[in-house]
């Protein structure tokens, strides 16, 4: 076994739930004792390298997570600012959260939900991860005590959004923590879910695990934003099961982090069932972020629509594997992937494996990616109108993400984003 | 304003202007014809600063300044504008936000205010109605989904909205129909004045019953081979490029 997990399991107090929940717990760690961590030769992780990860030394949890300082700024977000739930490093913080007004929407942190009703969660937190490209997902299974169970109730519509945000805080050591997200949609739902990662001078290892389960007919407007800590481990895992004529539209974008990994495991459960997902990863200096989706298109007349981009500059790395598998029966699907990138450096990497997968019939599928530089045509064109050649450039690779963000269904969400990836734009630096 | 003397440029290696000599002065109006593979693009592309261009002699003065020393964006803000042959699409870049970005960005570089919003939206809804085009275009990104005449009306829309001194036209009348070009024809005509100079990059004559030149040239094989009034471009016309060819044979003879 190697240092990190050394570091996190031994000695582990056992989680206090109910039976179901602590077996589970301690056949995590049994398997992960077995098993380790994946290494390159394990397909799922053939880009993304976990030896120096796993050879650090962290530890588990935040014991004064409640005490933390947080600053106000990081929290707020313009175009949600009703609701908003905050864990720092891991920790749920009541006192820095704004819980919505009880009604159709219901929010209440994981230790409740086990204390009072621990069934209602049994199916998501007894999902077993016995593969080894899933090591992150037994880890936050054989930890988590941690977490958030949100519903809707049927044919309820939440107007405002609800802003969850991860905290990774400054402690006097690195830590490991993670966190467990439950959301479920009633039939004929709907929410818009802001998934919003901050921190600031630490170097911790987040490890969250959400699941979204849509009921028939509801609709999931979800936006992840990434935004931790530049020298920060963050890997999460988002899985959705999606019932028939279900939506979910997703917008992840990719901005901080030294070491990133997201898995993306969607299942389009229900006939109709649709998943819109738009990308964009944004990445300088030496950061390494994975992005990993799994799409699997399960019911008749289901649909995927899956649009990433990524500019990758200096000497930092992009992958981007996006799977989608059309099983049996599932006729008359119709898939969708693009992931086009940007190279500005010649130190930069980007690897991108766009994978199609067919048992069915009568299916509608395209797929493509490509990795290039900005269009020398287009840069001349704006030069020629008087547009220097930095800002030109700035338009350009703007306009290039932008492709990827502009149908948030949120205006000042998306002005703040706009705003956020402008900054982080290599080309608009001095 | 324009002096071209003794230019020679390449493209990988391969000459294309030969020789290429042409002054142009401020209120004229000059056509330069010539059959294709002649290096009338080329002509327009080296004007603009598009790179890949290797100028193997000569020079170009432009306002007593080296032309060929400044940047595209800095021939810009000096004045320079060249509609293109095949304007380049530019997904998610707003026309309007696009026109007055390189707008003011050459009012900053000449020492210029800024237009705000107001009075730029002024300024566009002045030129537009000159060109007939549809304010929806306005909206869309760069040229994208634009018809092959929507593009080249654009050309000239942005033209019209920049004001420049000197406007190089390369085969801005290609793939238009009849109307097309003359609505094209009326955004030039519009900014005709003695302080601009046009120079109509061209195939046909066509174009020039609606833009009347006072100079045509013929660029043949890299070189200016023929100068004349409006005229010339009629016999052109009549008797084709061969007619040039042959005239020259006879002369040398």
């Amino acid at each position: 076994m190697s240092a990190l997990l050394d570091s996190l399991l031994d000695d582990a107090p056992v989680a206090t739930g109910p039976d179901w929940l602590v077996k589970a717990q301690r056949a995590a760690r049994v398997n992960l004792r077995e098993s380790g961590l994946p290494d390159t030769r394990v397909e799922a992780w053939k880009y993304t390298n976990l030896r120096p990860l796993s050879q650090r030394v962290l530890q588990r949890g935040d014991a004064d997570a409640m005490s933390r300082e947080v600053d106000a700024a990081l929290l707020t977000l313009p175009g949600v600012e009703h609701s908003r739930i905050v864990f720092v490093n891991g920790a749920l913080r009541r006192d820095r959260s704004c819980f919505p007004q009880a009604g159709a929407l219901s929010v209440v942190s994981l230790a409740s939900v086990l204390a009072d009703d621990a069934e209602s969660v049994k199916p998501p937190l007894l999902r077993e991860y016995v593969e080894p490209e899933s090591a992150f997902a037994q880890l936050n299974t054989a930890l988590s005590g941690n977490g958030i169970v949100i519903r809707v109730a049927a044919n309820s519509k939440v107007e405002e959004p609800l802003h969850l945000v991860f905290v990774g805080a400054v402690a006097q050591h690195d830590l490991a923590w993670s966190a467990r997200v439950i959301v479920e949609l009633g039939a004929a739902a709907s929410l818009q879910l802001v998934e919003h990662h901050v921190g600031t001078d630490h170097s911790h290892l987040g490890n969250v695990v959400s699941q979204f389960a849509l009921a028939d007919e509801s609709l999931l407007d979800l936006i992840q934003i990434q935004n931790g800590a530049q020298a920060s481990t963050l890997i999460r895992r988002t899985e959705a099961r999606i019932a028939s004529n279900a939506v979910l539209n997703l917008h992840t974008l990719e901005l901080g982090g030294q070491l990133v990994r997201h898995d993306l495991a969607v299942n389009l459960d229900g006939n109709g069932a649709r998943l819109t997902s738009r990308g964009v990863f944004v990445l300088h200096g030496r950061q390494h972020v994975d992005s990993h989706l799994d799409i699997r298109h399960r019911a008749r007349d289901t649909t995927c629509d899956v649009l990433w981009r990524g500019v990758v500059d200096e000497r930092a790395r992009g992958v981007f594997h996006g799977a989608i598998t059309i099983e049996q029966g599932a006729d008359g699907s119709d898939a969708m992937l693009s992931n086009k990138n940007l190279l500005l450096s010649a130190q930069a990497e980007v690897d991108t494996q766009p994978v199609l997968v067919i048992h069915a019939d009568e299916v509608k599928a395209a797929h493509g990616a490509t990795v290039g530089q900005l269009d020398d045509h287009a840069l001349f064109y704006m030069r020629s109108r008087g547009i220097a050649e930095s800002d030109a450039r700035a338009l350009l690779t703007m306009a290039f993400c932008r492709a990827a963000l502009d149908s948030i269904d949120n205006p000042a969400l998306l002005d703040a984003l706009t705003t956020m990836l402008i900054e982080r734009l290599p080309v608009t630096q001095p | 304003m324009l002096k071209i003397e003794n230019l020679h440029a390449s493209v990988a290696g391969k000459e294309i202007l030969k020789g290429l000599s042409l002054t142009v002065n401020a209120g004229e109006v000059h056509a330069v014809m010539g059959p294709n593979g002649a290096g009338k693009s080329t002509l327009g592309n080296v004007l603009a600063g598009r790179e890949g261009y290797e100028i193997t002699a000569g020079t170009v003065s432009y306002e007593g300044k080296d032309l060929l020393d400044l940047d595209p964006e800095e021939r810009a803000a000096a004045g320079m504008f060249l509609a293109f042959q095949y304007p380049v699409e530019i997904p998610g870049v707003n026309n309007t936000y696009f026109l007055r970005t390189a707008l003011n960005a050459q009012r900053k570089r000449r020492g210029e205010e800024e237009l705000d919003s107001v009075q730029f939206l002024k300024r566009v809804r002045e030129k537009l109605a000159v060109l007939h085009l549809k304010d929806e275009l306005l909206h869309r990104a760069v040229n994208e989904g634009f018809s092959g005449g929507e593009k080249k009306r654009n050309e000239i829309f942005q033209m019209a909205v920049l004001e420049p001194k000197l406007a190089v036209l390369d085969e801005t009348d290609s793939g238009l129909d009849i109307d097309a070009m003359k609505l094209v024809a009326d955004g030039v005509n519009a900014m005709r004045d003695p302080s601009r100079a046009v120079i109509v990059i061209t195939h046909y004559q066509r174009l020039l019953d609606y833009i009347v030149p006072d100079f045509v040239h013929v660029l043949a094989d890299g070189r200016i081979v023929e100068s004349g009034d409006k005229s010339l471009a009629h016999k052109l016309e009549e008797h084709g490029y061969a007619w040039i060819a042959e005239r020259k044979l006879a002369g040398a003879a």
